[in-house]
């Protein structure tokens, strides 16, 4: 009866804001070791949606025809699940989207935003940049909106022409308040997404919408959580860091191992966290090899690769060997039969890496 | 009597070698300009304004290119779904079979001085703003010989000398542009309207509803076409909208629901709307319209509606057969003459494919033009590690 009685009062006692943290203990955000089924990106993905639904009954999924579904599948079997009050169509809407899930947050709810295409996203702008990053800080944490987190797929599908392959992350990386994540894989992308949706912050999630169906991995079926704002060594190497993040990084490993052939040891670093970014570990990583690439498929000019070069100049310009480099999109919007030679290839990474270790 | 049983019979006559049957047999029916009255399907819902007759005057030649023109669209965007699932066309590819009515009814309204814009649906207002069919498919195909230089796609069709400004693949931002195209004609004086077309999904665009209300203020030459297909891609009109009434949508703007199948009805509301438009301001119409394909060539179409919805509005309300019967009905042609048409369009499909595939992809150096007005100097690297430069000229 007593036990009974602590645990209704414990129950009760965390009944708090829906988005407090208090279950992302230490223990939690750690990959589980066991392997898991495999899964694509978008089963990983609807897997850690389902989740999220399931362990915050005050959680709410939105978005153009998510109820269905949604255009890739990620939301399927949710509104049936959990009910058509808590997961939901709008109306094409994407201003109102954003602007309404910020309502739900500030009233202690988890508010999942879906933007059907990351080039859509940009209606709803204004509400990103002027109300969900600045709403702690204005109100003098008496509200916020941590409870919101916007879900986008981005980045180049080989077709998708000018409006469906953008990778607008750089433009939200300059807007404090707000975090950016972008996974690599599916087992990252349930584990990142997890965080998101629970952290106490507002915060953009991209998924690299290219290895929705490609990649395929082992995912462990389980609740977990992977750190924010920590980035990964994914390859160990003593000639040349580099950094990249989202479906890039594929393109980067196969660059990485043909340079091994040529004898060049690349370390590869997943950013995973694009705001706040870890600067440390790149910091570390830069101080071993003394040479730095950045590559990102968003245009080179004012990408983020910028803002990580001039970071790490500023911190290691002594140690650096060779100028920063950076293999990025063209300087012209997504073009349409052009999309071969805008990309950030292989090839180019390949050598940029060769020109760098040369320098 | 004779001759009036002559002329209403069958056109089988003609077989026969009376040279009487023969004389009238003959008469040349493309180009026949007596003036016919044809009721529309539907009369029109007027909101804030006094509707126009249902009694529409055209002509034995208007009725046979009305025929033609949408054969000729429904063929090529049959064709354009062949060759998309062949991967000559890739990318997106959004198709118009089932709304052709619109397309030919508000180009029979107009001149080509007045402009139309819209989003992304948008193969058949093309062509029929002058647009030929090896523009289409070689701008599909991505070539060189498309309209927007193979650089849009699908979805960026755009053709100056005729007023047609596109061709937009963000739902709901061609709206304020097209009134702001309004705005420019205000300006020029010369009598010119604009048709901003959109979709039952863009309706809900907070965009429009700025749009409308700058227009209304400033009494702009603005006509602001719902395209209501009943789907904003998966989601039903009645799932994204409280008020699935588009054409009251803009309470102090008038408007005007029209049956968007029938092409005559929608020629007469665009006559109207024009008229309207230059003397009192903007109006909004909502064509009450279907497409059969799904939103674009990935959407299969049939895991939001039934194929039995499909195929009863196909059955009954489908334009292309609608004229074909009031073809048969005033004795214009016979059945046979209209199948050779529709031979003849299949005909020309296939030749402006096989021409538009001849021709190349664009020249790579156009990546870096036109970006800005005279382009700028950029360095890059090319696949397979070739240089490919821009400099300013």
């Amino acid at each position: 009866m007593a036990s009974a009685l602590r645990r209704l009062g414990s129950a009760a006692a965390r009944r708090g804001l829906s988005t407090a943290c208090e279950d992302t203990k230490k223990s939690l955000f750690q990959l589980p070791q066991a392997g898991g089924k495999s899964s694509n990106l978008c089963s990983a993905i609807n897997q850690a949606l389902h989740i999220a639904l399931e362990s915050d009954p005050r959680s709410y999924l939105f978005g153009e025809d998510v109820s269905f579904g949604g255009v890739f599948r990620c939301t399927t079997g949710l509104a049936d699940r959990y009910g058509k009050s808590r997961v939901f169509n709008t109306p094409l809407c994407e201003q109102g989207i954003v602007g309404f899930g910020i309502g739900l947050a500030a009233m202690g709810n988890r508010a999942i935003a879906e933007i059907q295409f990351a080039d859509y996203i940009f209606p709803a702008f204004d509400q990103i940049v002027n109300e969900a990053s600045k709403f702690r800080y204005r109100s003098g944490n008496q509200f916020n909106c941590g409870g919101l987190t916007i879900r986008a797929p981005y980045g180049a599908v080989g077709h998708g022409g000018h409006y469906h392959s953008q990778s607008p992350e750089a433009f939200f990386c300059h807007v404090p308040g707000i975090k950016v994540v972008i996974p690599r894989s599916p087992r990252q992308a349930k584990g990142l997404l997890l965080s998101c949706i629970r952290d106490p912050n507002p915060v953009v999630f991209f998924e690299p919408k290219w290895l929705y169906r490609q990649a395929i991995e082992e995912v462990p079926e389980e609740d977990y959580m992977l750190p924010l704002s920590e980035a990964e060594v994914i390859r160990e190497g003593s000639d040349i860091t580099v950094v990249g993040w989202g479906a890039q990084l594929s393109i980067m490993e196969q660059a990485c191992a043909g340079a091994e052939k040529e004898g060049i040891s690349c370390e590869l670093i997943d950013l995973k966290t694009l705001i706040p970014w870890d600067k440390e570990t790149v910091e570390a990583s830069v101080r071993k090899t003394g040479r730095l690439l950045i590559s990102h498929e968003a245009p080179v000019t004012g990408g983020f690769g910028a803002e990580i070069s001039a970071s790490i100049v500023e911190r290691c310009f002594l140690r650096l060997e060779a100028p920063v480099a950076r293999i990025c999109g063209l300087d012209t919007p997504f073009p349409l039969v052009f999309e071969p030679f805008y990309m950030p290839t292989k090839n180019k990474i390949l050598d940029a890496i060769k020109a760098t270790v040369n320098y | 009597m004779a001759l009036s049983r002559l002329s209403s019979s069958s056109r089988r006559l003609d077989l026969l070698t009376s040279p009487l049957a023969a004389a009238l047999a003959r008469r040349p029916i493309s180009t026949d300009t007596t003036p016919i009255t044809v009721e529309t399907s539907v009369p029109f819902s007027a909101h804030k304004c006094e509707g126009p007759s249902r009694s529409v005057e055209t002509t034995p030649q208007e009725l046979i290119s009305f025929f033609r023109d949408m054969a000729l669209m429904r063929r090529m965007e049959i064709a354009a779904d062949s060759l998309y699932k062949a991967k000559l066309i890739r990318g997106f590819c959004h198709l118009y079979d089932g709304q052709e009515a619109v397309a030919v009814g508000m180009e029979a309204a107009i001149t080509k001085k007045d402009c139309i814009i819209t989003a992304y649906r948008d193969h058949c207002i093309f062509l029929e703003r002058g647009g030929t069919l090896l523009e289409v498919f070689a701008e599909l195909m991505g070539r060189r010989a498309g309209c927007s230089k193979g650089k849009g796609g699908s979805m960026h069709f755009y053709k100056k000398d005729s007023g047609f400004y596109g061709g937009h693949g963000i739902v709901g931002a061609q709206v304020p542009l097209g009134c702001g195209l309004a705005f420019a004609q205000k300006y020029s004086k010369d009598e010119n309207v604009t048709f901003t077309l959109y979709g039952d999904g863009a309706a809900n665009q907070g965009q429009l509803f700025e749009a409308l209300n700058i227009s209304c203020l400033l009494e702009l030459p603005a006509i602001l076409v719902c395209e209501n297909n009943h789907y904003g891609m998966g989601t039903a009109e009645w799932r994204a909208a409280k008020s699935p009434a588009y054409y009251k949508r803009g309470d102090y703007a008038p408007g005007l629901k029209v049956d968007g199948m029938d092409a005559f009805a929608v020629k007469q509301a665009c006559k109207f709307a024009k008229e309207h438009a230059l003397k009192n301001g903007p109006i909004i119409l909502e064509m009450d319209t279907y497409r059969y394909h799904g939103h674009s060539m990935s959407d299969p179409g049939s895991t939001y509606r039934t194929r039995d919805e499909i195929s009863g509005v196909r059955q009954e309300r489908d334009p292309i057969e609608r004229i074909r019967k009031l073809i048969l009905g005033l004795d214009l042609a016979t059945e046979k003459e209209l199948k050779d048409m529709e031979k003849e369009v299949r005909k020309e499909v296939d030749e402006a494919i096989a021409q538009a595939k001849e021709s190349p992809n664009p020249d790579p150096s156009e990546l870096f033009t036109n970006v800005y007005a005279k382009g700028y100097g950029v360095e890059a690297f090319g696949a397979d590690r070739k240089e490919v430069r821009a400099a300013l000229p």
